[in-house]
């Protein structure tokens, strides 16, 4: 490992690299002695191909400080925020996040350092959470299933949207759009239509109902209104449906404790945030957005789902269920190209949710909607008028003072109002708004007098709209009421769990590196969590910077000039550089170029990205090495040539090796007019060796929650940036709201116009708030900050050392699929079962689960080829825990040996019956031809530290054909 | 079930026992095993018209989707409304009760000239 700075400061500076990388300088001489290299830079050196080196080591990253001093930066920068009290609403609104919420889930690496629960029979308590936030959503909204949760409530009213053109059978290509919805959801829904080749209308639904005459797929509504406004939307919904159309519903869950929902409305869909569910503002993310269904539309749903099967011996056991959906397997043909969801912050709602329990939820919105109505008294006696008779959290004012005025002496006073134009404000009220507040508002607003505090709800609320169906009556919502109660509750589900507090997640393409404590210290700081997204500049200082350093970093080392931060996924960021390479083409006049070249090797995700930004998907051969087929490629470039959009392709290959043509590749999509998308997703077998704007990229997305160490909080979140050449820079993600940054100013937007293609200013949008998840980007900035560039190149080699290490040591059990020259891998190797199945009957799923009778997560199972199993171990996996890996899959070799050789029955034999429960080796009688230690301790060392799985194999054929997705009854689990 | 010798191939691995001028179709035991657990089956309306080549319907696994194609153009006469309930006919029995739809074509001859492979053709083609 790298030390750093002079000799004399190296002695007494703590290098956090060496708490990072897990393979200290004795055991990887130990490992390149078994590879037969004499150090980690030769072995780099020949597994990465010269022509895209980059020795020149230049760097604008500030030498590698300590984690404390890395703290000390952050705490200045915090500083430079200033947390004042947020009236703006617009989907954003403070929030109390329970204290026992925040400590053992946020702050708990149980949580936020597990995986998207692809292995069910290690995920069952996060499975619950989510089967709780679904149920939460789905009764709260009145809908029939809801998935379990979506990037932000913008995003998952434009799946609503595409969900309705879809589903509703029309050939109209119009979607209504209520006038009164919030500006950024207005601003994602345009974008995203105009690359769809869909219409909006707005529409101001009551003062014109919606003619029969104009045939429409669809309709959106928010309720309430951005202005917070309350009306009876239901014959309006009915008029859209009568003509075959869909209706989509924002709504605000708080709201709907009080208020009719969507379902009882008649709506087809409904969406929203469930933010001010204690989840921070946090700047404007990560939240967990919602999107629910009525009866029969659940297998249009995008995202995940959870839903109920049973395991190996009949008991309920929780899966996600209806994968096939889902673009990693419909490629192209999927519905959507979302893949994670916000998993750790539907978590904290859903936990929301069963802490407050029904009355509690209720409460708290019957003491918001009062503050509003105490705050209308005060502003119509400060000679203001409320525009809007009915209302929950919010209110429009019209004031005869400039609103401008207004807002100032609201700031003054430390409370920031929305300026809506010259002569209105908006504010909203919240759950943290108190007594105090409410009076200091009062004051701002002019008020005189103090009113009577009502006691009853009736009269702004219009009477027939009040909720008077029962929610969240299931017993999980009516029992931790205490904090005892909830903390064992949150200790019960984790428990339930594999995470990397457990042992090493070996899932190839994944990248389940350490999340260090340091890195996570600074999210829940109030000056980083407790800011509106719409903050004024001056409150947000720090934020900024922290922005822009990380940025300008990130654009250092992967060679590109411009990155924007706004995606908060892969999937995001894809759409969002796919969007920028269209933009661009479009400048220029080349309105016919929108064939998107993709390998058949690329993961799912890209096809169906380049689908939603309108491209359409050519497929190109990959060579038995799962390289992109070079004559192939030249033979679709050919033959789309005027055509020719961009090319996709992921460096590292999907099959974990350094492509050697990829300069031949690049060039030939150049020289064609194309644009080259380089897929990041495997950039952490990169990092320090080569930069992709320096072998032919002009757009990328980087994945801050695999490279960068952003936790996969169980799927989810995830911060997708898009990283761009200046050519591409103007086409990047911009929003409407965004703070008065020079960089995102109107000139910003000025040259884009070129080739008479006018874009409007939030172009390219792709997240509801303007920075997407600022919250978790200290996390990001304090890993970089504290690697610095020797660091993140020691990370590479030690990942790439881990990896061949792994291949070398199993190759002769199992064979490696691919490998570049000199016979080695990157960061990740697969290893062919095929032959091993068929000489064995033991199949992928069979090893997978074995793995958890030895205390593993399961490798990435059939993913980039069927029958294989593809390994990452990280940087952050120190040599003991490896070699314990490597044991265990030898084992389990052995087994599969055994059974080939008749030693135990093909339909009876441990890896069949895998994994084992406590309950399965003590219930009955024990009846298999091996024994119950052989079953629960195959090696020696797990029995001083056993994970017991809480279910047997879970039964995914059931789950699917009897879709069940809501918190089963007690009864079931008796 | 069928006699799968009397019943003619697709390379999409579709069988079709043809009827004068109707065509009963379902996939083959083959491609239920490669899909694994079907669990979901989406079927054309009885009364479509349908293009040769052309998707009609899904069959849906635990793990991936299969596509039902039309093989020669014509009208839907009936689809197993069977399967769309119990899925999991096509893998219990894809050669009889696990069959999908049934298409009428104007002219018998149709099939003459569509080029489908015999018993021993297809079993060829899946060795490979």
């Amino acid at each position: 490992m790298g030390s750093n700075g002079s000799i004399g400061a190296g002695r007494f500076r703590e290098v956090f690299a060496s708490r990072h990388i897990g393979t200290g300088a004795d055991a990887q001489a130990e490992m390149l002695k078994t590879l037969d290299y004499d150090s980690v830079e030769s072995l780099v050196e020949a597994a990465v191909p010269d022509s895209i080196r980059d020795d020149s080591l230049e760097s604008i990253l500030p030498p590698a400080a300590t984690e404390r001093e890395a703290i000390t930066e952050l705490r200045a920068l915090a500083g430079l925020n200033r947390v004042n009290r947020s009236l703006i609403g617009l989907g954003y609104y403070d929030t109390i996040t329970p204290a026992v919420i925040k400590r053992n889930v946020l702050e708990n690496p149980s949580w936020y350092t597990a995986y998207t629960p692809y292995q069910p029979e290690i995920s069952q308590g996060r499975l619950e959470a989510l089967i709780n936030f679904q149920t939460m959503v789905v009764e709260l909204t009145g809908m029939k299933t809801a998935n379990s949760s979506m990037l932000d409530e913008g995003t998952s009213a434009v799946e609503g949207m595409l969900l309705a053109r879809r589903a509703s059978g029309s050939s109209s290509n119009v979607f209504l759009v209520d006038d009164d919805a919030f500006p950024q959801t207005k601003a994602l829904l345009e974008n995203r239509a105009e690359a769809l080749g869909i219409e909006l209308h707005y529409t101001s639904y009551d003062q014109s109902p919606p003619p029969s005459d104009i045939d429409v797929f669809g309709a959106f509504f928010q309720y309430p209104g951005a202005s917070g406004r309350i009306w009876d939307p239901s014959e309006a919904i009915a008029a859209v449906r009568a003509q075959g159309g869909l209706v989509v519903v924002a709504a605000d869950l708080l709201a709907l404790t009080l208020l009719k929902s969507p379902g009882e409305l008649g709506a087809d869909v409904a969406v929203g945030t469930t933010q001010r569910f204690g989840v921070p503002m946090a700047f404007g993310g990560p939240h967990a957005g919602y999107l629910a269904v009525r009866e029969g539309l659940e297998r249009q749903l995008p995202g995940r789902l959870v839903g109920v099967s049973k395991d190996a011996a009949g008991h309920p056991a929780y899966r996600l269920t209806l994968q096939a959906r889902e673009q990693h397997i419909r490629r192209e043909k999927a519905t959507s190209n979302i893949c994670t969801a916000q998993v750790l912050l539907a978590v904290m709602a859903s936990m929301y949710a069963v802490y407050h329990g029904p009355q509690g939820l209720k409460s708290i919105a019957e003491r918001v909607t009062l503050a509003a109505r105490y705050l209308a008294d005060a502003a119509t006696d400060g000679g203001h008028t409320v525009v809007n008779g009915n209302y929950f959290d919010t209110l429009l004012l019209e004031t005869d003072r400039s609103a401008d005025e207004l807002v100032r002496d609201a700031y003054r006073a430390g409370y920031l109002f929305h300026r809506v134009d010259d002569n209105h404000v908006s504010i909203s009220v919240d759950e943290t708004t108190s007594a105090d507040d409410v009076l200091a508002i009062a004051h701002v607003l002019g008020a005189e007098s103090e009113y009577a505090v009502r006691d009853d709800i009736g009269g702004w609320l219009p009477e027939r709209l009040l909720r008077t169906s029962e929610y969240l009556t299931h017993p999980v919502f009516n029992t931790h009421r205490s904090e005892t109660s909830m903390m064992r509750y949150l200790k019960y589900l984790a428990d339930k769990d594999y995470a990397l507090d457990r042992g090493m997640i070996p899932l190839g393409s994944c990248t389940m590196k350490l999340n260090a404590a340091t890195e996570m210290e600074a999210i829940t700081w109030p000056e980083f969590a407790g800011l509106h997204p719409f903050a004024p500049r001056e409150d947000v200082e720090g934020y900024l910077t922290l922005i822009d350093q990380l940025e300008s970093w990130l654009a250092d080392v992967t060679g590109y000039d411009s990155v924007s931060l706004q995606p908060n996924a892969g999937s995001q960021g894809e759409l969002a550089g796919l969007l920028a390479i269209r933009g661009y083409h479009r400048s220029r006049g080349d309105l016919e170029r929108t064939v998107c070249l993709i390998p058949q090797s690329a993961h799912g995700t890209n096809a169906a990205s380049a689908v939603l930004a309108g491209m359409r998907v050519v497929v190109v051969a990959t060579d038995e090495l799962g390289n992109v087929d070079l004559d192939d490629l030249r033979v679709k470039i050919e033959e789309h040539a005027e055509n020719l959009a961009a090319l996709m392709v992921t460096y590292p290959s999907t099959h974990g090796v350094y492509e050697h043509e990829i300069r031949s590749i690049t060039d030939a999509v150049h020289e064609a007019g194309g644009q080259v998308y380089i897929d990041g997703a495997n950039l952490n077998a990169l990092l320090g060796y080569a930069r992709f704007g320096a072998f032919g990229g002009d757009v990328s997305h980087l994945n801050l929650h695999k490279t960068f160490c952003i936790p996969h909080g169980g799927g989810g979140p995830g911060v997708g940036p898009v990283a761009a050449k200046a050519h591409l820079a103007p086409f990047l993600p911009s929003h409407p709201l965004v703070q008065n940054d020079p960089r995102w100013s109107e000139s910003r937007w000025s040259g884009a116009a070129e080739g008479g293609v006018s874009r409007p200013a939030h172009a390219n949008i792709v997240s509801a708030a303007p920075f997407g998840s600022p919250g978790i980007l200290p996390i990001t900035w304090a890993y970089v900050r504290m690697m610095g560039a020797e660091g993140l190149r020691d990370a590479t080699g030690a990942a790439v050392l881990a990896a061949n290490y792994i291949a070398s040591r199993l190759r002769e059990h199992y064979p490696i699929l691919y490998s570049g020259e000199n016979g080695l891998v990157a960061h990740e190797c697969i290893l062919d079962l095929r032959p091993f199945t068929e000489a064995t009957g033991v199949t992928v799923d069979d090893v997978a689960k074995r793995l958890v009778d030895f205390g593993f997560h399961a490798p990435t199972m059939s993913f980039p080829v069927a029958g294989t199993l593809m390994v990452e171990p990280t940087e952050s996996e120190d040599l003991a825990e490896i070699e314990r890996f490597i044991e265990a899959m030898v084992a389990i070799k052995a087994e599969a040996d055994a059974v080939a050789a008749g030693r135990w029955p093909a339909d009876d034999n441990p890896l069949l019956g895998a994994p084992h429960t406590a309950r399965s080796l003590i219930e009955g009688e024990w009846a298999h031809p091996y024994s119950r230690e052989e079953a629960a301790y195959p090696v020696p060392s797990i029995k001083r530290n056993k994970y017991w799985p809480p279910v047997r194999r879970v039964d995914n054929a059931f789950g699917d054909r009897n879709l069940f997705c809501e918190c089963p009854p007690p009864e079931a689990f008796q | 079930m069928a006699d799968t010798s009397a019943l003619k191939y697709t390379s999409e691995h579709e069988w079709l026992l043809i009827e004068g001028d109707t065509a009963t179709i379902g996939i083959t035991e083959y491609a239920a095993e490669q899909l694994g657990d079907v669990v979901y089956v989406e079927l054309p309306k009885v009364g479509d018209t349908v293009d040769a080549g052309k998707v009609v319907g899904e069959i849906e696994s635990t793990k991936s989707v299969g596509e039902l194609f039309a093989p020669v153009s014509g009208t839907i006469a009936e689809a197993n409304s069977a399967v769309v309930d119990t899925p999991e006919l096509v893998n219990e029995d894809p050669y009889g009760r696990g069959w999908l739809i049934k298409l009428s074509v104007a002219d018998a001859s149709v099939f003459d000239g569509a080029g489908f492979l015999s018993k021993d053709e297809y079993d060829a083609l899946v060795a490979e």
